[in-house]
């Protein structure tokens, strides 16, 4: 693909060999190197596609070279998806879609969007990469902590939508989620000398641990503090730890090394009650420096009722209301925190904002539990 | 690869150049001086225009008859006050150079090429 220098028709290639790969697997077996066998399948292809077409013939014999490792392809790949002349919504798009192998369809269906909307966002992007000529490589060293800034931040959008979903039948799609962790392992494999992909995927691994107690066998979302913790895969929670030890052996702290420290502070505590809160409130002091944010500050004040007490937590809450009037997890903490001050109605009518802002049916049906129990 | 550099601001920024002592507008000329003199390889035809108040725009009514307006094509806030071409390998070289343009915004286009 590095070789072809030509996005839209290498991403084709790409897709092709894919379907290739998941047809003859299930008969053939699958190969002892998959990845490369996928990349032989692709330049052979692309060699046919080449002499198909006259346009391209004059590649043929940079075609002919042989192919470099092809985890770094697919890495290379992910930066050009990526690329900040694109927008958010067609980075994700396109990172499905070129790396992960998502239709057009899939990716409509995880994002609440029409397939029309979907298929005309990839068919703009790679317009752009072609008529602008995004390169095809990776960039050069000193802007790759940007760079890498933008695969991250897809990456993290990628799980959130699978892990939280903002809407949608079912309530978690795993698929998402773990080939958005996936992805993060593959750039922590390829760039081990930059710690904030390794936090980024230990905050991953520490959420995908505890997916097993963030349901009911009747599909009913419990939250935190009424998870039962033996469900919670202990293995995994310490293999997280260790990454973001190695992170911050490195020095270079970053917004997802501090995010994955404090979801680590509660993946690490015996309890609800018996967690470090008070660590936890300084990380989000951290965190807050970093990444200025409502959202961070809300996150904040579920610590700092813990540390601080109802009043001082419910008072920095009504702060954010200009900011957060539409999130629907600001009402809901706002509900709970009135509800134990003993405001039974407000934190009934703040329940029952919530409720209507959110898409998410399990939510939906958690928020109406409350409301009849309150 | 060629480009063309559109050289924006905003109406504000129009009129502060226009309000400018000679020596505040020998600061800036020096500033965007230095950046042309820095890319002069890369650089190829381009221009600062004069200001959007002198321009007059030709448009065609639906039976063809063309109009003439006073005033810009783009209207409201954002103004073209330059532009030029620039020629790169690709637009991480452009975007390069464009983050260090010392003059405010810049849009950056690629050219139509015509083998295309």
């Amino acid at each position: 693909m590095r070789i072809l220098g030509d996005f839209d028709v290498a991403e084709e290639i790409v897709q092709d060999a894919l379907l290739v790969a998941l047809e003859r697997w299930p008969v053939d077996g699958i190969p002892d190197r998959p990845g490369a066998w996928l990349l032989t399948v692709a330049r052979r292809r692309a060699l046919n596609q080449v002499n198909r077409d006259a346009r391209y013939r004059a590649k043929l014999a940079l075609l002919e070279q042989p192919i470099s490792h092809e985890s770094d392809d697919r890495l290379r790949l992910m930066f050009t998806c990526c690329h900040p002349a694109l927008s958010r919504a067609a980075q994700v798009a396109l990172t499905l879609r070129a790396v992960c192998g998502f239709t057009t369809a899939e990716i409509a269906h995880a994002f609440l969007a029409s397939e029309a909307a979907v298929a005309q966002r990839i068919v703009r992007a790679r317009r752009k990469i072609v008529a602008a000529n995004i390169p095809y490589r990776m960039p050069p060293d000193d802007e790759l902590e940007e760079r890498l800034g933008e695969v991250l931040a897809v990456l993290y959008l990628m799980f959130n939508e699978g892990y939280l979903t903002s809407g949608g039948t079912t309530s978690t799609r795993r698929d998402l989620a773990e080939d958005a962790a996936w992805l993060a392992a593959l750039v922590v494999r390829f760039l081990p000398g930059v710690p904030e992909p390794l936090g980024l995927l230990a905050l991953m691994r520490l959420h995908l641990a505890r997916v097993g107690a963030r349901f009911t066998s009747d599909g009913e979302l419990v939250l935190l503090p009424d998870q039962d913790r033996s469900l919670w895969n202990r293995t995994m929670i310490a293999e997280a730890v260790t990454f973001i030890e190695q992170a911050a052996a490195q020095r270079r702290p970053g917004p997802y090394q501090v995010e994955a420290a404090i979801v680590a502070c509660h993946a690490e505590a015996p309890s609800w009650a018996a967690t470090d809160w008070q660590q936890i409130t300084i990380l989000y002091d951290l965190l807050l420096q970093m990444t200025p944010s409502p959202v961070v500050r809300l996150n904040r004040a579920v610590a700092l009722r813990q540390v601080a007490g109802l009043e001082a937590a419910l008072a920095e809450v009504n702060e954010l209301a200009p900011q957060l009037d539409n999130y629907h997890l600001f009402h809901a903490i706002r509900a709970e925190f009135l509800l134990e001050l003993g405001e039974r109605e407000l934190a009934r009518a703040s329940a029952l904002r919530a409720l209507g802002l959110t898409q998410n049916r399990a939510e939906q049906s958690l928020l109406s539990r409350r409301l009849l129990e309150w | 690869m060629k480009y063309v550099f559109l050289f924006c601001g905003s109406a504000e920024q129009q009129q502060a150049w226009e309000t400018m002592t000679r020596e505040e507008r020998g600061i800036q000329y020096e500033q965007v001086g230095r950046w042309f003199a820095e890319y002069s390889s890369k650089l190829g035809p381009g221009n600062q225009l004069q200001p959007p108040h002198t321009a007059t725009t030709v448009v065609f009514q639906g039976n063809g008859e063309p109009i003439v307006r006073d005033g810009p094509f783009i209207e409201g806030n954002e103004i073209i006050g330059g532009y030029t071409e620039v020629n790169v390998a690709d637009l991480d070289e452009a975007l390069r150079m464009a983050k260090t343009w010392p003059a405010g915004t810049v849009e950056i286009r690629p050219v139509m090429e015509m083998n295309q």
